[in-house]
């Protein structure tokens, strides 16, 4: 009995510092996102691989015009469902300035499938000159850099609402139900229809909103479905090896009164 | 070391080693024979659990540290590189990562376990030390290891932490520059706390192996706290613990590898997937989990201390925030020179039992204040929380020394454990 209950105290002490870790330092700011239902959630979740065909047509007709994705190279599309043919065509409508040649010149050619994917601007300082002084971020973290992760990315993308009475927006700035702060530089970048899609799904705001937001949270963790595939057989596997410890644990000690 | 009166192996080849070097008859002398108190529960599982921890946090780190780049500029880079392109890199990292929260989760429970049967006190008292000493060196080792993805919580948590050095009086700002190499914190810094990051395991290692050597000189404490009197008291380690480690580890490792597969960001900050940036503050710097506690009371002095109704201060509130913070620490050093009560294990001192489940209580709320902005209500809590923290060991312990009566203990193991069947 005595065993029994400190194995009890240990779990639940576990469990508390477990469940109170993030608590404590959530970060503040995240207006209480709507918690959307992602096919990748859970331990058995896996991406959509059409949505995430849909999500990235909207990165690159939307998105890409300011944003970097640039951990992010075009062979990494396999994970989409692109076959190799299809992946070095869309490589191919970037260029990439390569060099310097035999003859010590640098050169522009046409982008491969192990370049990464082409940034919108040079530099910052070029980013930031075109937008405002604002600075578009990298998304090939996003999903991961913020407090909500795909239900986060969502709620920006839909979250544009006319400012409240008396609210006095700053040159650039728009207002953002889901932003920190509420203050956003970037202007409403979705509106319906403005993608075209080869499959049955809806062109609305929303539905652009979801893919693309699948589809960045596949950018910011393409390893996510083997790492899930992983732990379910190494759980599996500890598990068993436990129960079998258990066992042998048990047949030694059955003589001794303790 | 020397293994005493040698008996002969059987194998030629085990005997031609044992009798040069005697390591299978220490091995059997430490191990196979080592008398163990055969009523332990399963929180002296934890030991073994942060052994096996502490090992897989240095293999994992060595291969990690294969594919890692050392400079500001590809440091965030190159861990990406690791989760993305290096094979297996993602489940080594975070294995790490995750990895660093289990082995102070163990570490943590078996300080508490220590604290609940009294395992600190005499002749124990060196082990404890060593114990703590090992917990400080973690506690470096993990700050260091935090700051090395420059990510922006690595940045900004280098330079809270860095900064804190500054308080103190003369030689602070000198101290401040030596740990970053510079006068900000960049290349150097980052450079210094790999290199470091890189030693200290070893010498926890190091550490580890005298804890467990002075461990084998005392003998294990036990949950009824007194000494075994003879041979019905004890088991020898192996098979019995070793067998009983060996589940324990496997059950831990489940739950661990729960995190570590299913949900590897969850005890981490979303901010340092965002790489460092000098010029943009994060609203809310907050250190990881296992230090929010000390963080609090860090937090928790908010005044300076001097002369009141003059402008004499003493002791500046950040020096004191820092004092405070180190001398949490300091309480655990000197436990067992504080507690002198007869008695060892709290089954048999409801007082201190009392007493030290509230202290457990208030280091989590200090947890939970640490993580919060330092206003607002937070702040008076923390005091309050700093208060007993301190109070626990320097007026509650103590108090108890000469007060708390001294219940009759059992016998002997034997009879404890035979009498508990029988009820």
């Amino acid at each position: 009995m005595k065993r029994l209950s400190m194995i009890k105290i240990t779990l639940s002490f576990m469990v508390l510092v477990l469940a109170f870790a993030p608590q404590a330092q959530a970060s503040e700011g995240s207006h209480d996102l709507e918690e959307q239902h992602w096919s990748f959630s859970g331990p058995f979740g896996t991406f959509d691989r059409g949505a995430l065909q849909r999500g990235f047509q909207v990165y690159t007709q939307v998105c890409a015009a300011c944003h970097s994705l640039k951990y992010l190279s075009y062979r990494n599309l396999s994970d989409l469902g692109y076959d190799e043919s299809q992946i070095k065509a869309i490589a191919a409508e970037n260029t990439a300035m390569d060099g310097p040649n035999d003859e010590g010149e640098m050169f522009e050619r046409p982008m491969r499938p192990s370049d990464a994917f082409k940034s919108p601007y040079s530099n910052d300082q070029e980013a930031r000159y075109a937008n405002n002084g604002a600075l578009p971020p990298d998304l090939s973290l996003i999903a991961k850099a913020r407090a909500g992760g795909a239900d986060y990315i969502y709620g920006i993308l839909t979250g544009y609402e006319e400012p409240p009475e008396g609210v006095v927006l700053g040159n650039g700035q728009h207002w953002n139900k889901v932003m920190p702060g509420n203050k956003i530089a970037m202007a409403a970048p979705l509106s319906d229809d403005i993608v075209g899609y080869s499959d049955e799904s809806p062109t609305t705001k929303e539905q652009y909103s979801r893919d693309v937001a699948q589809f960045l949270t596949w950018a910011a963790e393409p390893k996510m479905e083997i790492r899930k595939r992983t732990g379910i057989k190494v759980i599996l596997f500890l598990l068993v090896f436990a129960g079998i410890m258990y066992a042998v644990k048990r047949k030694i000690w059955v003589g001794v009164k303790h | 070391m020397s293994s005493g009166n040698r008996e002969k192996l059987n194998n030629p080849m085990m005997e031609w080693v044992d009798s040069r070097l005697p390591i299978f008859s220490l091995l059997q002398k430490e191990y196979g024979v080592f008398p163990t108190p055969k009523n332990f529960n399963y929180l002296w599982n934890f030991g073994a659990i942060a052994m096996v921890m502490l090992v897989m946090m240095i293999v994992t780190g060595i291969v990690l540290a294969m594919s890692y780049a050392t400079t500001t500029a590809e440091a965030f880079n190159s861990v990406e590189r690791i989760m993305r392109d290096v094979n297996h890199g993602w489940m080594l990292r975070y294995i790490h990562a995750n990895g660093s929260s289990f082995f102070f989760i163990a570490v943590y429970i078996h300080i508490f376990r220590g604290m609940y049967y009294g395992s600190y006190k005499q002749p124990r008292e060196l082990l404890w030390i060593l114990g703590v000493l090992i917990f400080l060196l973690m506690m470096a080792t993990a700050f260091m290891g935090y700051v090395l993805p420059w990510g922006q919580m690595s940045f900004w948590g280098a330079t809270v932490i860095t900064n804190l050095f500054s308080a103190i009086p003369l030689v602070g700002d000198s101290i401040v520059t030596l740990l970053w190499g510079g006068f900000s914190i960049d290349n150097p810094t980052l450079n210094r706390f790999f290199s470091l990051h890189y030693l200290f395991p070893f010498l926890i290692v190091a550490v580890v192996f005298l804890h467990v050597w002075a461990l084998h000189v005392t003998g294990s404490n036990n949950p009824l706290g007194i000494e075994p009197k003879g041979k019905q008291d004890t088991l020898p380690f192996h098979p019995y613990y070793t067998m009983k480690d060996s589940f324990g580890v496997v059950v831990f490792l489940v739950i661990f590898a729960g995190f570590t597969f299913f949900a590897p960001n969850y005890l981490g900050h979303p901010d340092n997937y965002i790489p460092a940036d000098p010029l943009v503050t994060p609203t809310h710097i907050v250190p990881e989990w296992y230090f929010l506690p000390f963080y609090a009371i860090l937090r928790a002095i908010t005044f300076d201390i001097g002369i009141p109704l003059t402008s004499i201060v003493f002791i500046p509130a950040k020096l004191g925030g820092v004092l405070m913070m180190f001398g949490s620490i300091a309480m655990l050093f000197i436990l067992p020179f504080l507690d002198k009560h007869p008695v060892r294990s709290a089954c048999f001192r409801p007082w201190y039992k009392m007493a030290l489940i509230i202290f457990v209580v208030d280091v989590f709320i200090l947890g939970i204040c640490g993580g919060k902005p330092a206003e607002g209500l937070w702040v008076p809590l923390a005091q309050f929380c700093t208060a007993y923290y301190f109070a626990f060991f320097l007026v509650i312990i103590p108090f108890l020394n000469k007060k708390e009566p001294v219940l009759a203990l059992p016998n002997s193991i034997n009879e404890a454990v035979l009498n508990k069947k029988v009820a």
